[in-house]
């Protein structure tokens, strides 16, 4: 067997690796969760979860990390905060460097680095991130206390969200470039049963506009090309995941148009010995809850290959 | 997450110890309810080890001081704020990794 540091090393401790991690110290695999920022990836930001299996009553993203964390930790996970400057994942020992100079070997990876906020695209996005333009409505919702905003997106995240803004703006519009919500039939219910949201469907989100003080409105254009300007002083963005593969050594590895890694149904990469599992995945359908099937999916693939190389 | 290791600050606290501080200062801005500044959180208290004596890092929870975000236009968390001789020298908003971070303190130094 190809000696190194740990038989596993888990990149991201979102529900992916969290569920991987689980795994892995359940197998008693000599392993390591290195994680950024703090466990719970994506999970952390969202506002509140009702789709996760288990929790009857609903559970918030900031209670669903604490708990998968503290799942994995009660059989001994080894989690490790640092960040990662490069990674060779080809041959049979794969090579981690950190930042803090230290080098980890591993002989199996499992990449679980998921994704960031999708951008619009237009102009002011990146001129006034932080005033006004929002990709998280949990963190800067409340900063919008009776004030008008937008949220811009159709799917479950940007429905989601335009509920939870509900409770301090005074009005929420929500922007969608198609005439159908992608959202849940539940979730779109309560935002159409809302008094204080409305829907701008098949629109599209110019330009964001402001000043020194930050966001003053959006300029929209509708599917027949007339143009108009809305007045908020919010635009929180849930327009899907951009993949956080800044540091994957891309070359070696197969991705699909958009940069997620493609694996086949065992979450194994075209590298052996590598294995992805959640959003960080080339699918369909980025839920939490298939982020933790993938991670556990993972992890045994992961074994399976251990087992054979001893 | 509150954090032990690092020093919470007030409105009323805020000149005294930022602005007229020896020090440069760095301010984390944040709120219990903000999972990105629990993300960060863990890299702020090593950061304040690490920066000790050259730059001081305190938290200010928004929720309970609405004073000093207000002034400083801020209306996103986490936003962090560096501050030297009663400036802004420089911002970031959202969580940002260690280097990123690492890279603004040194601004200041």
């Amino acid at each position: 067997m190809p000696k190194a540091d740990y038989q596993l090393v888990i990149i991201g401790g979102g529900p992916a690796g969290l569920t991987a991690g689980l795994y892995a110290a359940r197998a008693r695999l000599k392993t390591v969760l290195l994680e950024r920022g703090a466990l719970g990836g994506q999970v952390l930001t969202c506002d509140w979860v009702d789709n996760y299996p288990g929790f009857a009553e609903g559970v918030s993203g900031f209670d669903l990390s604490d708990k998968m964390a503290a799942h994995a930790s009660r059989f001994g996970l080894e989690t490790k905060i640092c960040e990662i400057t490069s990674l060779d994942l080809r041959g049979d020992v794969k090579t981690i460097h950190l930042d803090d100079g230290e080098r980890l070997t591993a002989q199996a990876v499992i990449i679980c680095t998921g994704g960031s906020p999708g951008k619009l695209g237009v102009p002011g996005e990146l001129e006034f991130a932080g005033k006004g333009v929002s990709y998280c409505a949990t963190c800067d919702g409340p900063f919008y206390q009776g004030q008008e905003v937008a949220v811009v997106g159709g799917g479950n995240t940007a429905i989601q969200e335009a509920l939870h803004l509900n409770k301090f703006a005074s009005k929420v519009t929500v922007i969608h470039r198609r005439q159908e919500l992608r959202a849940t039939k539940i979730v779109q219910e309560k935002a159409m049963a809302s008094p204080l949201i409305d829907f701008l469907l098949d629109t599209r989100v110019q330009a964001i506009t402001g000043g020194a003080n930050g966001v003053t409105g959006i300029l929209l254009e509708d599917k027949s090309g007339s143009r108009s300007t809305l007045a908020v002083t919010g635009v929180f963005i849930f327009i899907g995941v951009t993949p956080n593969n800044q540091l994957l050594p891309l070359t070696d590895l197969e991705t699909d148009e958009y940069g997620f890694i493609v694996t086949d149904t065992e979450m194994k990469t075209s590298l052996p010995g590598v294995f992805a599992a959640g959003d960080i995945r080339s699918k369909s359908f980025r839920q939490i809850v298939n982020a933790a099937g993938e991670g556990a999916t993972a992890e045994l693939s992961a074994e399976h290959y251990l087992a054979r190389l001893a | 997450m509150a954090s032990d290791k690092v020093q919470h600050i007030s409105d009323g606290e805020f000149e005294s110890k930022i602005l007229k501080g020896a020090l440069p200062c760095l301010v984390d801005f944040w709120a219990p309810w903000c999972g990105p500044c629990k993300a960060i959180a863990p890299v702020i208290d090593e950061l304040a080890a690490e920066f000790e004596g050259k730059v001081q890092i305190v938290k200010m929870n928004v929720d309970d001081n609405p004073a000093t975000p207000g002034k400083y236009g801020i209306r996103a968390i986490p936003t962090l704020i560096l501050f030297k001789g009663g400036e802004v020298v420089d911002q970031i908003t959202g969580a940002v990794g260690k280097s990123q971070l690492t890279a603004l303190l040194n601004k200041a130094t």
